[in-house]
């Protein structure tokens, strides 16, 4: 996929560096020592239309995203019989994607309400929105809201939370690097990388168990520098849907906030774990608990199914109301030349939905319905499993928490299911819950027992 | 530059925290404004800072071909996000109206596109692009510009250039400086321009100084990277203000194109916009596509759906469509209408100095030439309130406000001297590079 090199004397070191740069995008793997110069034809003189070519005609194809790109195989599979366990995108019983009918409701409030304007928010964002967002992670009656210490912008769902929050770590903090759980969602180091920051990784998954690598978590944080940005998922782990018990998370804010490590959470499915809001911020609240500092980032894309309007927040907690007040207008210097402001539609809902006590009862309900067709998607497909006798253990299905299984399959026996029984899912062995239904369970028993038998 | 702090031992979680050493940043010098006017009590306030349409009650306006198609979606479409359906479209759409819907550039499917966040977002991919495949490669931006541009490229840590564009004596296009900047430049530079209704200044090269930029871009190998943000608000017409675009195409430039769906639909705060790059041919657009896709995942994965879908339901429908142009021509016409009326009354008034510039200049800003010291004052004695260095949105301006305005504008200029406190506002609104933090 990469260019042919020749050796070619006399080509200035800005050049070497700019292909090297350009190199490394196409292809990683390919360590700059091994660039001595460059073909004469690859960008030397770049042209503009007139001459034929495009300054750009040197761009390779960058690699599809790897969790997107299964849902565009999926769609290409012409199989009348195909199921997508790739993107954690929620459907129902009939494999559809659902608008929650409590977003409905706020939309058509919103729509009759012909006072409403579209003019820009504020760069932070909807200030109900905020407001509303950091009491539903920190608790209503939580002393970081009351005391004025949270600064909460809106960004682009978790992603542009995650982002933001890069940025201005990059720019203020004095450490550069960001411990994450090996694995983790794989736009995690995209998103910090590009952010500005460099990347480890602490053990988390223990494949062998098929759960939490308490030891090995706890022995890389603890060997982790003094003030190094950590990234946690605050509940319903992805891609593993292994989280820590309780006591685990006592033990790690306290080995944390004795190294004086800064959490970074990332809270994707509040309500979606355990179907119950507060029980999935308990691991945020205790760390806020305590008085310390941390980073959260929220989003709405699964457990209001608002995933295309890309609603979400990212709050710093602040040791006092002056940090807080001067770091949000930092945050706004990151935003401003990103997207200027965020979209309004998106929060709008969210708003309505959080401020109204109906509307709020009612979103619990139909976020509780999600969850627990989830959770019995797993026991169906554990019950599946254990009635054919497949070889191993599926506990961890019944286990694991969230809208993801960590299967354990390897990459081969993926493949396979993918060819054989037209079953998509990411190479990790992932699978997505919120894809199965009773009816589609069979299916995947059959495949996941064909390819544990069958593929080494 | 970003500030460092030391490095501090956090012991327990009461020791110190993080952010300590964080300085209070400056307010955004356009959005600050909006702050400032809203802070303000007094009943006369008026409001000529951020670039948002008014009518001539002074409201915000939700444009009927929005309510059109507002009504034709609601409920139906799913909340998912779509990485292809959606996006997909309109970014037909976008491309087809600036490029034109039959062109071979179109037809030939050789651009690569990608929806993004309004003219910022769209702006900011490609800054990112450029800095991911010419990393040592600058921008060059006109003087003056809309403050953010330089925001944006910095943030993208491209290091960033200027040419000269506007004269604040003649409060024209400072041509000849314009095309010895061009020449000057080190040959295959990166190049922003405005194509229609410049912000701040309003002034645009006519066509036959679009031809010579052209053709100069050619001789240099320049790359013209165009940020849309107005097509239709210039003139009242979408063809008219795409003019520029068109004879950059026919002279064989494979340009690069930030549209803004802002300001032309009133969806500022919706946040629709798109990055177009030409291509020799689709497989070149693809790979070009596929990197955009990529900064863009890392930045906010996809956009938001609910804007976009507004657009590609009027621009794809024909209707909704023709309604939207009448509404576009009949803002401009306001605009213009506020224009001719502002400049009326301070001639009225016998100002001394000259306000021709004000129905010369084009688009939703005046470039009034009102220095810091004045601007300040209108803002202090009159609660008007402006960009520092003296743009007016025209779109604030309304009949009951204009008399009011050029009455104000009047008092604080009648003893001032016109030459040397309008180069001192020029002046002073350069931006620097380093910008503060």
């Amino acid at each position: 996929m990469h260019p042919q090199l020749s050796s070619h004397p006399a080509h200035g070191s800005a050049t070497d560096r700019r292909l090297n740069s350009m190199l490394r995008h196409i292809d990683p793997s390919i360590a700059s020592s091994s660039l001595s110069s460059m073909d004469s034809q690859i960008s030397a003189s770049p042209t503009s239309g007139f001459h034929g070519d495009s300054v750009f005609a040197h761009v390779a194809q960058a690699p599809e995203d790897s969790i997107l790109g299964v849902t565009v195989a999926y769609n290409k599979d012409p199989s009348p019989i195909k199921l997508n366990l790739g993107v954690g995108a929620y459907r129902t019983e009939e494999g559809k994607p659902v608008v929650l009918n409590v977003v409905r409701k706020a939309e058509q409030l919103l729509v009759n309400d012909r006072s409403r304007v579209k003019e820009y928010l504020p760069i932070v964002g909807l200030a109900d929105f905020n407001k509303l967002s950091a009491k539903l992670i920190f608790g209503a009656d939580s002393p970081a809201i009351q005391e004025n210490r949270v600064t909460t912008v809106q960004c682009l769902s978790g992603t542009g939370s995650l982002r933001v929050g890069a940025e201005f770590l990059g720019r203020h903090y004095h450490e550069r690097t960001i411990y994450i759980p090996q694995p983790t969602w794989g736009n995690h180091p995209k998103i910090f990388n590009l952010g500005g920051l460099s990347v480890k990784y602490y053990r988390y998954y223990d494949p062998a168990t098929r759960g939490l690598h308490f030891q090995g978590l706890l022995e890389d944080l603890g060997s982790a520098p003094t003030g190094a940005i950590v990234l946690l998922h605050a509940c319903a782990h992805n891609p593993t849907g292994v989280d820590p018990t309780l006591e685990q998370w006592a033990q790690i804010r306290q080995l944390m906030r004795s190294k004086g490590l800064l959490p970074f959470f990332d809270s994707a499915y509040q309500g979606f774990a355990s179907g119950s809001l507060d029980a999935d911020a308990q691991s945020v609240r205790m760390f806020v608990a305590d008085g310390g500092e941390c980073l959260v980032a929220q989003s709405y894309a699964k457990n209001m199914g608002l995933y295309g309007e890309r609603v979400g927040a990212l709050s710093i907690v602040c040791k006092n109301a002056d940090v807080a007040s001067r770091v949000e207008s930092q945050l706004k210097l990151v935003i401003r030349p990103m997207f200027s402001n965020p979209p309004i539609h998106g929060a709008s809902i969210v708003a309505t939905i959080l401020k109204d006590m109906n509307m709020y009862d009612e979103w619990t309900v139909e976020l509780k319905a999600m969850a627990d067709r989830i959770i019995s998607m797993r026991h169906k497909l554990f019950e599946a499993l254990r009635a054919k006798d497949t070889p191993g253990d599926w506990s961890h299905i019944i286990k694991q928490i969230g809208m993801f299984t960590f299967t354990g399959l390897n990459s081969e026996q993926v493949a396979f299911m993918t060819k054989e029984y037209h079953i998509y899912m990411t190479s990790d062995g992932r699978i997505s819950m919120a894809g199965l239904s009773s009816k589609t369970v069979p299916h995947l028993a059959d495949a996941i027992h064909a390819a544990v038998t069958r593929v080494r | 530059m970003w500030r460092r702090c030391l490095w501090r031992r956090g012991i327990s979680s009461s020791a110190a925290g993080w952010w300590d050493h964080v300085g209070a940043a400056p307010k955004d010098p356009i959005l600050g404004v909006t702050e400032a006017f809203l802070a303000d009590t007094s009943p006369r306030k008026i409001n000529l800072g951020v670039g948002a349409y008014r009518d001539d009650e002074g409201r915000p306006v939700v444009l009927q071909c929005v309510r059109g198609a507002e009504t034709k979606l609601a409920g139906s479409q799913f909340l998912e996000s779509l990485p292809n359906a959606v996006n997909t479209k309109l970014v037909e759409e976008s491309v087809q109206l600036v490029y034109g819907k039959e062109t071979d550039i179109v037809q030939e499917r050789r651009f690569a596109g990608i929806q993004a966040l309004s003219g910022t977002g769209a702006c900011r991919l490609f800054a990112e692009f450029q800095r991911r495949f010419y990393p040592e490669s600058p921008i060059y931006l006109p003087v003056p510009t809309w403050s953010n541009h330089h925001n944006i490229w910095r943030d993208a840590q491209v290091p960033v250039r200027t040419f000269r564009y506007y004269h604040p004596d003649s409060k024209g296009l400072y041509f000849g400086a314009l095309m010895d900047d061009i020449k000057s430049a080190p040959d295959n530079s990166f190049f922003l321009l405005h194509p229609c209704a410049h912000n701040p200044t309003g002034v645009d090269p006519n066509e036959e100084q679009w031809r010579e930029i052209s053709h100069e871009f050619k001789v240099k190998n320049h790359f013209p990277f165009f940020d849309m943000a107005y097509q239709g608000l210039a003139s009242g017409d979408i063809d008219t203000d795409s003019k520029a675009i068109k004879i950059f195409r026919e002279d064989g430039h494979l340009i690069g194109c930030a549209q803004s769906f802002t300001k032309i639909m009133g969806l500022y705060g919706h946040r629709v916009g798109c990055l177009s790059i030409l291509s020799v041919d689709e497989n070149q657009a693809i790979a070009v596509r596929s990197q955009l896709q990529q900064i863009a995942r890392a930045m906010y994965s996809s956009p938001p759906v609910h804007g976009s879908l507004l657009v590609s339901t009027i621009l794809g429908d024909s209707q909704l469509k023709a309604l939207w142009e009448e509404e576009v021509k009949a803002m401009v016409a306001r605009i213009i209408r506020m224009r001719a009326k502002l400049r009326e009354s301070l001639e009225k008034l016998d100002s001394p100095l000259n306000w021709e510039h004000i129905t010369n200049q084009v688009g939703m800003f005046c470039f009034s030439g009102l220095s810091p010291e004045y601007v300040d004052h209108l803002a202090r004695k009159f609660h008007i309130y402006m960009t520092r260095d003296g743009r007016i949105s025209m779109a604030g301006v309304t009949t009951s406000n204009v008399d009011y305005l050029a009455n104000a504008i009047h008092e604080v200029t009648r003893f001032g001297q016109e030459d040397s406190s309008q180069r001192r506002s020029f002046n002073a609104f350069i931006p620097h590079i380093s910008y503060a933090n």
